[in-house]
């Protein structure tokens, strides 16, 4: 034997998921919502995904060479991270928008606490709500374009009423989108969010794969029914409970955002609290809240408390404690 | 019927394909025979023999060298060249006795004479199994005798016999189970026969229905022996996971099977009981699957204890490819080699080569806390917060995360997306905790005295 032979601790083999492939899946998961929102919007909005995405990745590239850290292999995670700020953004922002948002959830929210892995608030809702924040007016308004001017879709284009079903309903109006519309996404909202029915498909995608395990999503969903149904004020009404889930962003946060491996537990009882506390934040932002949205300072509070559920969630090692066997007495 | 099993584990690519449905095949040694004083769990033992003597199959050559040890038996004639230290499969060298092989297998008198069990009492055979040098041939080498003495016989409910080979690739016990099934079910009753309120089990996963079938077919008029077929999965076979599906008790790492009613012995190892218990053979033998992508004619070998790895792959037709790793046992276990001269242990139960090693493939990246490791770990633990500790090297948060629990199945390693090498980790780790351990009972035992001279 000419080669040195290699020797290595055991195990000798490994799986074939890796991060990359994990990523890639991710991004196969959301191109439904993504193709479907190019459709519904336009040019415009392929336009914000383009740039949101290439800003990411350049800016990533550029920090870890500014920076001289150790380059790893391409995972994809920034690309990731740019569309799911593209799919949070509506589609009448101006171009710096999505690109102030990648370089900040990139840099602020990401790299500076130590890159992928460390950080510990989703990197796309982070940017999310510091644009939100920052340009209050430019980020909720739902107008779609229409040659090359913006307008109000409430007056009649395409049927897109320029208020997502969500806020109508804070606003104390029920009727205004069919369900059929909210599940197919021809209403209003941001790029990524219209159409439940996609997100779902991807959702059930990333489980079936075992991308993602189904206790985060289920969880967050069921709670913040339960939730709505006794503090809602509409009791247990059909159109107002399917506008919770289907009228805003919850599609998009249950599957997609929640689930973001870095910044939610790795135990199944951590997974579990950490959604029941999504679900019961999403509704109290949603109801007693200003704006009608609650999906994405929901997620980016419980991310801070992840530790701390983790801490508390430990599971008991196989074999130990109580669950070691005993002999019964005079046996 | 549901299949017995424990929860979470792994599906790795099983390879079993390649040498399952080879027949076994006895190979004889041509060259000399290696034998390390240190093959089992325990206090090596220590040799009887001096260079010059001659021996025979069978003759014992090292005694025990402790409670908890094996004494080592000459599987050939011939006579004993050297005694020195050579080099063995974990890359170490081991004191070894050395005895050149005369070919003419002359044994031990009374060698293969059968033996009426029933004449025998408990304590005549454990000393059988004890002097035969008996160990747990499923890798990890724990004398069998001991195994055999539990505290208090009576509370023994069930003697398991492990046929689930969770291992990839290893086929060796499966063979066993096909064409020695009546020396499989006859140790199985000679443990009965120690523990009258036991039941006899034997265990196989659903990946092997013909040996299900042959074995089912054997015990139609037995009573006390019955077959539990169990799912398919890594690390079935793992003595605490197995006593969970069967029996559905659980224990920890500082319990023993016999805390649970249980005594648990891999196929081969009952095999050995059977041989030396009803037909004075002593353990000579051990069945090793050749197998991996390199190998011409992959099969089953039943070699002599001592036999160099290098002559069984020359059997075996040599490399078709040149191989990148080379493993003794399977992948989730095995131990890598870089020589090929060492000699096949009592323990060791497979030569496998791989032309890729996937462990170099990949460059560890950072944990994105996906939770995988968490999803695999048999052991219930939280591989990738405990490696955070073991970065650091804090034996204290290690152990309270019940780290010392770990068996080292490499479940968390083996699906890690990240590549990071958790469990190797863990083993480190492990070692760290157990001296910080033996220091501190040191030091609270100096206290103590010092306290009594005040």
């Amino acid at each position: 034997m000419a080669k040195l032979l290699h020797v290595s601790s055991s195990p000798h083999d490994r799986s074939p998921v890796t991060t990359r492939s994990l990523m890639r899946d991710v991004i196969i998961s959301l191109l439904p919502a993504t193709l479907w929102g190019i459709y519904r919007f336009g040019f415009r909005a392929f336009m914000i995904i383009l740039i949101s995405i290439t800003t990411a990745v350049v800016t990533e590239y550029a920090y870890i060479k500014l920076f001289k850290l150790k380059p790893h292999p391409f995972e994809a995670s920034a690309v990731v991270t740019g569309l799911l700020l593209a799919l949070n953004l509506p589609v009448s922002v101006p171009y710096w928008i999505p690109i102030l948002g990648s370089v900040f959830a990139i840099v602020v929210v990401k790299m500076l606490y130590g890159g992928l892995g460390y950080n510990f608030m989703n990197p796309a809702l982070g940017a999310r709500c510091f644009l939100v924040i920052s340009f209050a007016g430019i980020m909720t308004n739902f107008n779609v374009e229409k040659g090359n001017v913006f307008v109000n879709g409430a007056s009649g284009i395409d049927g897109i009423s320029g208020a997502t079903p969500l806020a109508v309903v804070k606003g104390g109006e029920l009727a205004n989108a069919s369900l059929f519309d909210m599940f197919f996404g021809l209403t209003a909202g941001t790029i990524g969010e219209v159409s439940a029915f996609l997100l779902i498909l991807g959702g059930l995608y990333l489980i079936i794969k075992k991308v993602i395990s189904p206790i985060i999503p289920f969880t967050y969903i069921i709670t913040l029914v339960i939730f709505v149904v006794i503090f809602g004020g509409h009791g247990f009404d059909i159109d107002y409970i399917a506008k919770e889930i289907f009228g805003g962003g919850l599609m998009l946060g249950a599957f997609f955002m929640a689930t973001d491996y870095v910044t939610s537990p790795v135990t199944t009882k951590g997974r579990f609290i950490f959604a029941v506390i999504l679900g019961l934040l999403t509704g109290l932002f949603r109801i007693y809240g200003n704006s009608a949205e609650g999906v994405s300072y929901a997620i980016i509070f419980t991310n801070i408390l992840v530790p701390l559920i983790e801490k508390f969630s430990m599971p008991k090692a196989f074999g130990t404690g109580k669950r070691a066997y005993k002999r019964a007495a005079g046996n | 019927m549901s299949l017995a099993t424990f929860k979470r584990g792994i599906h790795p690519y099983e390879g079993k394909e390649l040498s399952m449905d080879k027949k076994t095949i006895a190979y004889l040694p041509k060259g000399e025979l290696v034998y390390p004083l240190s093959q089992h769990i325990g206090a090596p033992a220590k040799p009887i023999v001096k260079v010059g003597d001659r021996v025979l199959v069978g003759q014992m050559i090292a005694e025990a060298g402790g409670f908890i040890s094996a004494p080592i038996i000459s599987s050939v004639s011939g006579t004993v060249k050297k005694i020195e230290p050579r080099l063995v499969i974990n890359g170490t060298k081991c004191m070894s006795i050395i005895i050149s092989n005369d070919e003419k297998y002359d044994s031990i008198e009374n060698f293969g004479k059968h033996r009426d069990v029933s004449k025998l009492t408990a304590k005549e055979i454990v000393k059988i199994v004890s002097d035969a040098g008996i160990v747990g041939m499923g890798g990890a080498g724990f004398p069998t005798a001991v195994k055999l003495s539990p505290k208090n016989p009576d509370e023994i409910d069930y003697c398991i016999v492990n046929g689930s080979e969770c291992e990839p690739y290893l086929t060796s016990d499966y063979r066993m189970l096909l064409e020695e099934p009546e020396h499989v079910i006859g140790g199985l009753k000679i443990m009965l026969s120690l523990f009258k309120n036991a039941k006899g089990i034997i265990a196989i996963e659903n990946n092997k229905p013909e040996a299900v079938k042959v074995v089912k077919g054997l015990l139609k008029d037995e009573d006390k022996i019955s077959v539990v077929v169990l799912k398919t999965k890594y690390p079935e076979g793992a003595e605490r996971m197995l006593i969970k599906a069967v029996t559905g008790r659980e224990i920890n790492s500082k319990m023993l099977p016999a805390d649970a009613g249980c005594i648990v012995d891999n196929v081969d190892t009952v095999i050995a009981i059977d041989n030396a218990v009803r037909f004075n053979r002593p353990l000579v033998r051990r069945i090793v699957t050749v197998t991996g992508d390199c190998i011409k004619e992959p099969g089953n070998y039943a070699v002599r204890v001592g036999t160099l790895y290098s002559e069984l792959l020359e059997e075996a037709g040599g490399f078709t490819k040149e191989p990148e790793k080379i493993i003794s046992g399977g992948p989730m276990m095995g131990q890598a080699m870089y020589s090929l001269d060492v000699p096949i242990t009592r323990i060791g139960s497979a030569l496998l080569t791989m032309s890729k090693d996937k462990v170099s493939e990949y460059e560890p990246g950072p944990c994105i806390h996906c939770g995988r490791c968490v999803a695999a770990c048999p052991e219930n633990l939280v591989p990738t917060l405990m490696y955070k500790t073991a970065k650091k090297m804090d034996v204290d948060a290690f152990r309270s995360m019940d780290g010392l629990e770990c068996c080292e199945c490499g479940s968390c390693s083996y699906v890690c997306p990240a590549k990071i090498p958790l469990t190797q980790s863990f083993k480190l780790m492990r070692r760290a905790v157990m001296d910080d351990n033996k220091k501190k009972a040191e030091e609270a035992k100096k206290a103590a005295e010092a306290g009594k001279e005040n």
